[in-house]
């Protein structure tokens, strides 16, 4: 029993040189892309959706006056906009 | 051969968390993106070899192994499966091993989710939590090895103790793990940004996700603990403001304010440095209660008792907190807000108003849950707060969180005009005032003012709720001609955010007006009752009918050996509203040292309630058998079982008790009624149902087509 224990062991330990040294054995000295902020940028646009529509929500619901939806819907388009714009500069 | 393989597993699984912290931070440092996989790798690593030492320890349990030590300290072969397979968790090493097992999978889960995103934040974060896995791991190989074993094994084990018998044993315990563990991965990609100075929407996204899905599960952890105290404990009550269970409530708070207060940084760029403390203190609040429970130095049902593990969990605390401060502080440039608040009547401010309540909660319970180290290092001796000094302040604050959570769905993000919030809260205060003239004019509530604020802070919520509901079918109708509930269900689909967060306020208010309720108008009552002999409480009669026993048939399926129990009429103006079979169950003695009769039963003693559970109310019993007129009894039967047959025990055991019911025995009941009890669990069925659609992730293709086409002809035009 001891020496079948002692063979799992190795196994458990072999598995686990496989599992952790993959990326090793596969690409030796990648070196990774400088981040250029783009996965920033695209979470930052999303969130400016999710506002614009946050915004259009709290106007249907009368939270907002028509006015005050107006501006806020102008600025937070305008915003998106510049995320966009920086976005096109990675390009 | 398994307590071998199990104990080599955790020694490499500690050193694939020290070579996987290596990999990680050399891969950051030096961009060489093989060394991060490698570390993200390391995780999922330690996630298998855990769980090949979970399966091992599972197993041994379940084939009732009692040459593992731990098996033999917490099961038996009289445990019933289904309690040995959740013996597990019952011990410290166990449950150690269990909060491995739950870190390194759920943190395997962020991993994976965050592989092709937060490039530079993830490799430190793997590090975190590696060096979390590191931590426990030392202690599974260090100082409570769940894998020690007895050579020769004993025949029997020491059984599970009969309080942990209860079927929310099995989910309870890894329920709240997950959300301790949970926590350490906001934590960890906190830490991750603040290194990296990427505190930015990317991270706020991941990080909102993760906080979600920690608050959700140990929230589902502590009502399940609630309800294994109201339905086990014997003593009626589902919380006690005991240090375990204020430790996991801490951590809950204070991430509730983060989900809360990293909205406005999404959407306005403010209180940076306030979410990143949170979300740290959150991380650090989880460990902390982790040590409550397994340092024994606070007194606690719920806890392990003393033990050596004190000491390296004050290290990691100190380490945490001082690691925290040092990235707030060195970090504070990249923290500034970029806006102001714009108008006190706004959601903002709403929000702020509610994470300095939430925040202030939480300071009352630190410091009652610690007042006893607190008064013992400046006075010499330690003294205990209890539960009314607890509810002196949480109740108030308890109070303005409820009313808040109506005030948010009803106002604007950064500002509200006075006309608009003078038409949206017409409704929520004409609910409120409607509830208050109803309380006061036509039931006896007067003399409970608390009761009656929060019965009106919920009946706001409902109305500011229901009417933010009502208005959204409206628009959504309006724009697609759907039915109402049709109209519901696209308005919440496409919405999850804002209408799961909304139904999270809907259930808290619905469970904290059960709380109110159950504890102001809660009638109680201890009596020693004979057979035939009734009591009045709070207007329902309770008769005695009959007592009842059953050896090794337990009905409650926990294992024990003898059940002693009661039939309880319950009637209300002659008219009977439940029959009650409350027992108490007696388990086995870890030594013979009571002979074969006493040690059968000489062990550990349980309530095992009798429960009627209404929509309006419970009716709940408890009883206590008074044995002692059957000592001489037992004490004769020990002598007439020949050493040979001990099984005879048995037979002598079920004459005893068919002797204890033909004797019309005393017991002594502990008798209640609560209203709205089960409000609580309903409350927080609509809290998780909430929060699960709040984190369900968004299609959002659609919309999001619609929206890039609007803003890019916007673009054109610019």
């Amino acid at each position: 029993m001891t020496v079948i224990g002692v063979l799992v062991v190795f196994a458990l330990l072999g598995g686990v040189v496989w599992i952790v040294g993959g990326p090793l054995r596969a690409a030796v000295g990648t070196r990774e892309a400088p981040d250029d902020g783009r996965a920033a940028l695209e979470a930052a646009r999303d969130a400016k959706y999710r506002e614009i529509l946050d915004t259009d929500m709290d106007h249907r619901t009368g939270k907002l006056s028509d006015d005050d939806f107006h501006e806020l819907d102008r600025q937070r388009r305008s915003e998106a906009v510049e995320i966009l714009r920086r976005l096109d500069e990675l390009d | 051969m398994g307590a071998l393989v199990g104990r080599a597993a955790l020694v490499l699984a500690l050193c694939v968390c020290v070579y996987g912290i290596g990999a990680s931070l050399y891969g950051a440092r030096t961009g060489r993106r093989e060394w991060v996989d490698s570390g993200r790798r390391s995780v999922y690593a330690l996630a298998f070899i855990v769980t090949v030492a979970f399966g091992i320890l599972e197993l041994a349990f379940l084939r009732s192994d009692f040459s593992y030590d731990t098996v033999a300290n917490t099961s038996s072969l009289t445990t019933p499966t289904f309690y040995k397979a959740a013996a597990v968790w019952s011990s410290q090493e166990g449950s150690l091993l269990l909060w491995l097992l739950l870190l390194s999978l759920w943190s395997s889960l962020a991993i994976f989710l965050t592989r092709k995103t937060l490039r530079e934040v993830v490799p430190y974060a793997t590090a975190v939590l590696l060096g979390f896995g590191a931590f426990f791991a030392s202690m599974t190989v260090f100082l409570a090895t769940p894998f020690a074993t007895t050579h020769p094994a004993p025949t029997d084990g020491a059984g599970l103790d009969p309080l942990l018998r209860h079927p929310s044993m099995m989910i309870h315990p890894p329920m709240l793990y997950s959300g301790y563990t949970l926590f350490t991965i906001p934590f960890a990609f906190a830490v991750g940004a603040l290194i990296t100075r990427r505190i930015d929407a990317e991270w706020i996204r991941a990080t909102r996700r993760f906080a979600l899905a920690s608050w959700l599960f140990l929230g589902i952890g502590i009502l399940l603990g609630a309800r294994w105290s109201y339905a086990e404990l014997g003593w009626g009550g589902y919380w006690g403001w005991d240090p375990v269970e204020n430790a996991a409530l801490m951590p809950w708070l204070i991430a509730t304010a983060f989900i809360h207060s990293i909205m406005i940084q999404e959407k306005r760029g403010m209180l940076k440095i306030w979410n990143a403390s949170l979300v740290l203190a959150s991380g650090t609040l989880a460990i902390l209660g982790t040590f409550l429970v397994r340092s024994g130095i606070l007194q606690s049902i719920h806890a392990f008792g003393a033990s050596t593990l004190g000491t390296p969990f004050v290290v990691l605390i100190v380490v945490l907190v001082v690691g925290s401060l040092y990235l707030v502080i060195s970090r504070r440039e990249i923290l500034r807000s970029e806006n102001r608040l714009d108008s006190l009547l706004s959601r903002e401010a709403v929000f702020m108003l509610n994470n300095l309540v939430l925040v202030g909660l939480c300071f009352v319970i630190f410091w009652g849950t610690f007042f006893p180290l607190i008064s013992q290092a400046l006075t010499g001796s330690k003294a205990a707060v209890g539960p009314p000094w607890f509810s002196q302040y949480t109740v108030p604050l308890a109070l303005i969180l409820v009313l808040l959570s109506g005030v948010g769905p009803v106002i604007a993000w950064r500002r509200a005009t006075p006309a608009n919030a003078k038409r949206n809260f017409r409704v929520p205060v004409l609910a409120a005032l409607g509830t208050l003239v109803v309380l006061l004019g036509f039931t006896h509530t007067s003399s409970k003012p608390f009761a009656i604020g929060m019965f009106c802070a919920a009946a706001f919520v409902f109305g500011s709720v229901g009417q933010e509901f009502w208005r959204g079918i409206g628009a959504r109708r309006a724009m697609s001609d759907e039915s109402p509930p049709a109209a519901l269900i696209s308005l919440v689909r496409r919405n999850r955010r804002r209408y799961g967060g909304y139904t999270v306020h809907i259930g808290m208010a619905v469970l904290f007006v059960g709380v109110a309720a159950s504890t102001a108008f809660q009638h109680v009552s201890d009596v020693s009752l004979r057979p035939g002999q009734s009591t009045l409480v709070g207007g329902y009669r309770y008769t005695y009918e009959k007592a009842t026993s059953s050896v090794i048939s337990d009905p409650n399926s926990t294992g024990a050996i003898l059940t002693l129990g009661a039939v309880m009429d319950v009637t209300k103006h002659g008219h009977r509203v439940a029959i009650l079979t409350p027992s108490a169950g007696y388990y086995p003695a870890p030594d013979t040292s009571q002979g074969p009769i006493g040690s059968l039963i000489g062990g550990e003693t349980t309530a095992h309630i009798g429960l009627q559970a209404g929509l309006r109310r419970d009716i709940w019993t408890a009883v206590q058998p008074d044995i002692d007129p059957l000592q001489p009894l037992i004490t004769q039967g020990n002598k007439l079982v020949p050493p040979a047959h001990p099984e005879y025990a048995f037979i002598l055991l079920a004459a005893i008790a068919k002797h204890y019911v033909n004797s019309s025995p005393t017991a002594s009941f502990h008798l209640m009624n609560s209203p709205l009890v089960t409000w609580i669990w309903f409350g927080g069925f609509i809290v998780f149902t909430g929060g699960l659609t709040a984190m369900w992730p968004t299609g959002g293709q659609r919309v999001r087509a619609r929206y890039l086409a609007r803003v890019g002809r916007d673009l054109q035009r610019a």
